[in-house]
C-alpha cells in the first residue's frame, strides 16, 4: 500500500464549494480521506502549510504536434510541460499528420501518452476525415476508443450543412464539436487584429465578425438541433454576448477563453513580434473587458490555453510568414493569477473552477473534484511565489511565448497525478 | 545628425529628423545639376540594394544616389539570386552582414520585413517599401517636391486619393505630412479604405470631391488592377469615373495645387493624361527629388556624420 499524506494546505475546490485548510490522505493513487488534521504514522508526509491545493488543473485545448510534427512537440515534452505548469490533464487537438481522425490513431496518442505517464491525455478526434470538411468521421469508433471530443481545430469546418451533421452525430456517443469559429472568406490573407495596429502596421485585418459569423452559426444550428457545442477560445466581446444570449435561450452551448486573450491586447504585435501572432488574433482592450466580464458572469464555462508550440524556423520569419499560435502551458496559472485574479480581482474561485471542473463539466468527464475514492488528482500551488517568465527554461519544445521576461506571482509547485508526483518543485 | 540609425517607416521618425533630411537633400540636387555627378562623401562605403519585389525606378534611384555620393552599389535582386534557391531572408541577411555591408536598402513584400531584416544585420536598413507599410522614402520625396514649391509644408491640405487600403505610399505621406503640420485627407472607394483611419493623423472625407476641395497639394495613389479581381471595386470602367482625377475634378483644389503620383501611372484610370501632363503636375520632378533624397538618406545614415 503507498500512503502519501498532505498536510495543512489550504484546500480549494469549487466543484465542491469548499475552501478550507485540509489534510488529504492518498491511498493507491486515490483520495482515502479529506480531514482537518489526519494524525497517522506509516506515511510520506508532505507539509503544505501555506499552499494552496486544488484538484489537478485541467486543460481542454492543447497542441501536441504527435504524430507528425514531433520537431515542435511530442506527447513526452507536452506531458511535461503540462505537469511543470500544474495540468494534471490536457485534451489534445488532433490537427497532427496524419490527423487523428480514427481510432487507431487515437489508441496511438492514448499508448504513448500512458508510456510517458506524466498526465492524462484525452484525445480529440477530427470532426471530418483528414480535416478536409468533406466527410465525417468514424466518431462511433474513435469515442469507444477514448476520444473525449470531436474538433477540426486549425480548419474551421466551413459548411453549415456538415457542421449541424456532425453535432447530432457526435451528440449520439454523448460527445460534443469543439469548433474553432472562423469564416474562410473573412479570415483570408489576415495576420492580426483588424483595427489600430493592423492599420499603422500595414497588415491584413481580421475582422471580428470573421469569428461571430460562427458562433451564431453554431448556436443557432445547437439550438435547431438541440445538441451541445462548445466555441473554442472566443476572442471578441461579440462572441460573449452571443454565447450569454445562448445561454438565456437555454441553448446548450459553452465556451472556453484562452489566458492570452484575458491579459493580452493588439499591441502586442507592435513590433512585428509573431510570438504575439496568434489565431484568433489578440484583440483590443474592450473585447478584453468582456472576455473578464463573461469569466465573472458564468458565460465562460473554461480557461484553456490553446498551447501551440512551433520551431523557432516557423517564427523567426517575417511576420506574414510566420505561423498562427503560442505556447501557454507553463505561464498559464503564473498569467491567471497575476492579471486576472491579482489585476482585475477575478475571485481566484472563479479561475481556479474554470481551470478544473470548469472544463470537465464541458467534456462530460468526471474529474475536475476531488471525492473520496476518486483519483488522486492534485495541484498543489504557492500563490506568494514570484518568478520571470524564461522561454530558455521551458519543458516544452516550444519557445514561442508572448509572455517571456513576465513577472509572474503564483505558480504550480507540485502536480499529482493518481498519487504521484508528476513535477515537484518542493 | 540623424537621430537613428535605420529608416524604416516616417510613424517614428522626429519632426526635426525630416527637416534635416530634406534640408541635405535640396542642396544635394545641385550634385545633379553638374557635368560630374560625384561627391566623394560615402567613398570606401558599400549599400546593397535588396529587392524581393520588382522595381525599376526606386532601386535605379537609390543605385543612383548611392553611386553620385561614390559608394558602391550592388544589386541583390529576387529573381536572380539566392532567393530564388529558397533562401530565407534571415540567411541572406547573415550573408551580407558577413560581406561588412554599410547599408541595405530592402523593398519586400511581406510588412514588417525591413523591422525584420535589423534584427539579423548590424549596417544600417533603409526600406524601400514593405508590403503595405511604409515606403518612407517616397513621402519624403514628395514632401521635397511640394515644399521646394510651396516654400513649406505647413498648414497646407494634402488630399490623397484612391487604394489607401494597400498603399504603404498613403501610409508613409500620411505620417510624414501630418508630422510636419499640414492637414491630410484621404479618399477612395470604402472598400479600400483603412480602418481606425483617424489613429494614423489623416482625415477621412466622404468623398473624392471633399478631399480634393481647396486642396494644395494632391497625391493619386496607383492602383493595382488586379485588385478588381477580388471584388475591391466593380470594374476598371467604374473606378476611373468615380475615382479617378480629371481636369473637373482636379479644378476643385486650389489654383496652385500640385498633382502627385508615386508611378508608374495607369493612364486614364487613376488619372487623365491632359492633367499627367498638365501645369500641376509635378510628376517628373518627383522623380528627381527622389533621388536628392535618397542620396540625402544614404549620407544621414552612413555618411562622416555618424
Amino acid at each position: 500500500m503507498m500512503k502519501t499524506l498532505l498536510k495543512g494546505a489550504r484546500l480549494l475546490d469549487p466543484g465542491q464549494n469548499f475552501d478550507a485548510i485540509m489534510d488529504i490522505l492518498i491511498v493507491d493513487g486515490k483520495i482515502a480521506e479529506i480531514k482537518p488534521d489526519i494524525n497517522i504514522s506509516d506515511t510520506e508526509i508532505i507539509d503544505l502549510s501555506g499552499k494552496l491545493a486544488t484538484p489537478g488543473l485541467i486543460d481542454m485545448h492543447v497542441h501536441f504536434r504527435d504524430p507528425g510534427y514531433e520537431y515542435k512537440e511530442d506527447i513526452e515534452s507536452g506531458s511535461m510541460s503540462a505537469a511543470a505548469g500544474g495540468f494534471t490533464a490536457v485534451a489534445c487537438m488532433p490537427n497532427t499528420n496524419p490527423p487523428l481522425d480514427n481510432s487507431s490513431l487515437i489508441e496511438y496518442v492514448k499508448s504513448k501518452a500512458s508510456k510517458v505517464g506524466k498526465v492524462k491525455v484525452l484525445p480529440i478526434g477530427c470532426v471530418t476525415k483528414g480535416q478536409k470538411g468533406e466527410e465525417i468521421t468514424e466518431m462511433g469508433d474513435m469515442a469507444r476508443a477514448g476520444a473525449v471530443a470531436f474538433s477540426d481545430d486549425g480548419k474551421p469546418v466551413a459548411s453549415a450543412s456538415l457542421m449541424r451533421k456532425a453535432m447530432v452525430y457526435a451528440a449520439m456517443f454523448d460527445r460534443l464539436i469543439i469548433d474553432h469559429c472562423e469564416d474562410p472568406s473573412l479570415f483570408e490573407g489576415g495576420q492580426i487584429n483588424e483595427g489600430r495596429v493592423s492599420t499603422l502596421l500595414g497588415l491584413m485585418g481580421i475582422p471580428s465578425a470573421c469569428e461571430e459569423i460562427m458562433v451564431a452559426r453554431d448556436i443557432l444550428l445547437a439550438r435547431e438541433m438541440k445538441t451541445p457545442v462548445h466555441i473554442a477560445h472566443i476572442s471578441t466581446r461579440g462572441s460573449v454576448e452571443l454565447v450569454r444570449w445562448a445561454k438565456r435561450e437555454g441553448v446548450k452551448v459553452s465556451c472556453e477563453v484562452t489566458p492570452h486573450h484575458l491579459t493580452l491586447t493588439e499591441e502586442a504585435v507592435m513590433d512585428y513580434d509573431t510570438n504575439a501572432k496568434v489565431n484568433p488574433p489578440l484583440r483590443t482592450k474592450e473585447d478584453l473587458e468582456a472576455l473578464l466580464e463573461g469569466l465573472k458572469d458564468g458565460t465562460v464555462d473554461a480557461i484553456a490555453t490553446d498551447h501551440a508550440p512551433h520551431h523557432i524556423d516557423e517564427k523567426d520569419l517575417e511576420f506574414d510568414k510566420a505561423a498562427f499560435g503560442l505556447i501557454g502551458l507553463e505561464t498559464a496559472l503564473g498569467v491567471i493569477l497575476t492579471k486576472v485574479v491579482g489585476e482585475n480581482g477575478i475571485p481566484l474561485n472563479t479561475v481556479i473552477e474554470k481551470m478544473t471542473v470548469g472544463p470537465a463539466k464541458v467534456l462530460g468527464l468526471d474529474m475536475g473534484t476531488l471525492k473520496v475514492g476518486g483519483p488522486a488528482d492534485i495541484t498543489v500551488i504557492d500563490l506568494e511565489r514570484e518568478w520571470t517568465v524564461d522561454k530558455d527554461k521551458f519543458f516544452s519544445k516550444g519557445r514561442n511565448t508572448p509572455f517571456h521576461g513576465f513577472k509572474l506571482k503564483g505558480k504550480a509547485v507540485m502536480t499529482i497525478v493518481d498519487g504521484k508526483s508528476a513535477y515537484s518543485e518542493m | 545628425m540623424l537621430s537613428q540609425k535605420h529608416l524604416l517607416g516616417l510613424e517614428n521618425v522626429k519632426k526635426s529628423d525630416i527637416e534635416l533630411l530634406l534640408d541635405t537633400a535640396e542642396s544635394f540636387k545641385e550634385i545633379m545639376d553638374r557635368d560630374v555627378k560625384k561627391v566623394p562623401t560615402l567613398r570606401g562605403k558599400s549599400i546593397v540594394n535588396l529587392f524581393y519585389e520588382p522595381s525599376t525606378r526606386t532601386r535605379t534611384s537609390f543605385e543612383l544616389a548611392g553611386k553620385y555620393l561614390s559608394a558602391d552599389t550592388i544589386n541583390f535582386t529576387s529573381s536572380a539570386s539566392s532567393v530564388r534557391k529558397g533562401e530565407s531572408l534571415k540567411d541572406t541577411a547573415k550573408t551580407l552582414e558577413m560581406m561588412g555591408v554599410d547599408a541595405v536598402i530592402i523593398r519586400h513584400s511581406s510588412s514588417g520585413a525591413a523591422s525584420y531584416l535589423t534584427r539579423h544585420v548590424s549596417a544600417s536598413v533603409i526600406n524601400a517599401g514593405d508590403g503595405t507599410h511604409e515606403h518612407p522614402t517616397q513621402a519624403l520625396l514628395d514632401m521635397l517636391t511640394v515644399r521646394e514649391r510651396k516654400g513649406t509644408l505647413s498648414g497646407l491640405k494634402v488630399a490623397i486619393i484612391g487604394d489607401i487600403l494597400h498603399s504603404r505610399v498613403a501610409r508613409s505621406n500620411i505620417f510624414g505630412f501630418t508630422k510636419m503640420g499640414s492637414e491630410v485627407y484621404v479618399a477612395g472607394p470604402s472598400t479600400l479604405m483603412l480602418p481606425d483611419i483617424e489613429q494614423t493623423g489623416a482625415k477621412l472625407a466622404e468623398t473624392i470631391e471633399e478631399a480634393v476641395k481647396d486642396a494644395d497639394v494632391v497625391i493619386a495613389l496607383r492602383i493595382q488592377l488586379e485588385r478588381q479581381q477580388k471584388a475591391l471595386f466593380p470594374t476598371i470602367r467604374e473606378y476611373a469615373r468615380l475615382f479617378g482625377l480629371n481636369r473637373d475634378k482636379l479644378a476643385l483644389a486650389r489654383p496652385d495645387a500640385l498633382l502627385l503620383h508615386p508611378g508608374p501611372v495607369n493612364r486614364g484610370i487613376e488619372l487623365t493624361s491632359e492633367i499627367i501632363d498638365g501645369p500641376q503636375s509635378v510628376i517628373n520632378q518627383q522623380v528627381r527629388s527622389g533621388v536628392a533624397v535618397r542620396m540625402s538618406v544614404l549620407y544621414h545614415l552612413i555618411g562622416g556624420s555618424r
